[in-house]
Formats: C-alpha cells, structure tokens, sequence
C-alpha cells in the first residue's frame, strides 16, 4: 500500500506522466460534468418547484451555492498544494497550485455577483458589509494575490515560494466564511447544505443542486488540468517528449511534415 | 414543467432579470474557463514549432 502510494507521489510529479494522464482523464470528467450540469440546470430552472418565500429568484442557487463551494474547495486545494510543494519540493504541485488562482478568482467573482443578484430581490439590496460577504470578498483578493504575485516575480522559485506561503496562511479566511453565519449576526441565510444533518430542502430542489455542484466540481477538473497541461507544454518545451508530441500531433492535423 | 408555458419560463414569476442575469454571467465565466487554455495552448504550441522549424534549418 504504501509503496504504491509512494510511487503513485512520484509519477505525479513527473510532468510527462501528467501530462498524458490528464488528458485521458480530461475527457472522462468533461463528459460526466457536462451531463450532470444540464440535467440540473434543466432540472433546477424549468422542473424544481419555487420557493415558497423567494419565489423563483432562489433558483440563482443553482450557480451561486456551486461557484461558492468550489471557488472555497479551490482555494484550499491551492494551499495544500502550495504546502506539498515547500515540504517536499514536488515542482508539479506548484503548478497546480498556480493555475488554480485564476479559476478560483473567477468562482469567487461568480459567487459574488450571483449573491448580488440574489439578494436585491431578496433582501432589498445587492450588498452588505456583513461577515459572510465580506470574508467572501477576501478570498477573490487572496486569489489575486497570488495572481499578481506570479505576474510581479519574474524567477520561478521565488514567486512559488511566496504564492504557496500567501495561500497557506491566507487559508484562515476558509473557516471564517464556513462559520461567518453562524459566528456573527448577518442578513446571509445559514448553510443550506450540512454533512452532518438531513437537508431541509425538499428532494426535488435539492437533487439538482447535488447535481450542479457535482457537475462544477468535474468541470473544475477538466479547467485545472488543461491549464496544467500548457504549463508543462511550456515548460518543457525543450525535451524531446516534447517535440515528439508536437510532431505526431501536427501530422494528424494537417497530414504534413513540419 | 413547473411553469404553465414557456413565456412564464421566461417571465420566472417577475424575477426574470435576476434569474437569467445570473445564468448569463455564469454561461460567460464557465465559457471563458474553457475557451482561455485552449487559446493558451494554441500560442504556445506555435511558439515551439517556429521554435523547432528555425532548429531544423
């Protein structure tokens, strides 16, 4: 178990490996996510009853509950890669963890601007500054921090090295939006999915917000990966992997020799 | 269908400009996920090649 455990962490970090597994994977998880993410936007905007308070703006939950999770998911996978990467120097890690920050901002920013829609119908205003929306406003800045930090250091390892620090202690803002609504007083609904208690939603709006977050999270795969990939692409672009790569696949594009 | 017809799918129940201003921005932000690696891949891939072309000559 552990040695193959072992070997697995060693294939990974190699990028010619990642590089060819992912793209197998990539086909897989575009296809499982654009399934599930039909069937519950179709589901949650045509089939799934309104709500009896909000009538049907709380079908925004569809997007916004997704894009919330995951652009959180995100960022603590950008952490713990940015982790893995200072303790044990896997360069791969890095990566991923870079890549990342630009998909998550883009979450967080998706979250933000649905949350203000939602709300104008639902509270009377696009935004407050209560815990939640603020500490949610926090991660998009903490992704770009990291963005910023890889445009503003040229060399490699030193922008790694204050990315990863940035992410791991900028991760105590999870717990924070986690449990603003419960902590503080704020006009932001509590958590409407728990692990831990049965949902009060009733089945047929729940399954389809099961449905979405499952398809975004395949979709955040398929977007990670494929930016993983041109990094490697670049990076490696001297080695003959490489080149062979290219060569075979500009063969099959255009039937001719380069 | 929860809804009686299609313009009252459209009409969502007077909340038709938040519902489907929320759909619009999530269909832009996942479309711009997908479309940027590829272009990025695209530029660098011929970066490389011209790269390799110049090597061959």
């Amino acid at each position: 178990m552990w040695t193959r455990l072992k070997r697995l962490y060693h294939k990974m970090g190699s990028p010619k490996w990642f590089y060819e597994i992912t793209t197998r994977w990539s086909k897989w998880f575009m296809a499982v996510g654009s399934i599930l993410m039909l069937t519950g936007v179709v589901w949650g905007l045509a089939f799934a009853p309104a709500d009896y308070l909000q009538g049907n703006s709380f079908r925004i939950i569809y997007i916004h509950v997704p894009a919330s999770l995951l652009s959180q998911s995100a960022y603590i996978i950008m952490a713990v890669a940015g982790l893995v990467g200072l303790v044990w120097k896997m360069k791969m890690s890095f990566v991923v963890g870079k890549v990342i920050a630009p998909i998550g901002a883009s979450l967080a920013i998706l979250s933000l601007l649905t949350g203000a829609i939602w709300g104008k119908p639902t509270w009377g205003t696009w935004w407050v500054w209560d815990a939640r929306l603020t500490s949610m406003l926090i991660l998009l800045f903490l992704y770009f921090g990291v963005i910023a930090i890889y445009n503003a250091i040229e060399n490699d390892e030193m922008a790694n090295k204050a990315a990863a620090v940035l992410s791991i202690v900028g991760s105590i803002n999870i717990p924070v939006i986690k449990y603003s609504v419960e902590w503080w007083n704020t006009l932001h609904q509590p958590a409407t999915i728990t692990l831990t208690k049965k949902p009060t939603m009733a089945p047929e709006m729940f399954i389809p917000l099961m449905l979405t977050i499952l398809g975004f999270y395949c979709w955040f795969a398929v977007w990670v990966f494929a930016r993983t990939r041109n990094e490697i692409l670049f990076k490696e672009r001297k080695t003959n992997w490489v080149k062979k790569l290219l060569l075979s696949e500009h063969k099959k594009t255009t039937g001719a020799q380069l | 269908m929860f809804f009686d017809d299609f313009s009252s799918f459209l009409y969502m129940g007077g909340h038709a400009q938040y519902v489907w201003l929320s759909y619009g921005l999530a269909t832009v932000i996942v479309a711009i996920n997908f479309i940027s690696p590829v272009l990025t891949r695209k530029k660098i891939i011929k970066d490389i090649e011209r790269q390799l072309r110049r090597e061959q000559k």
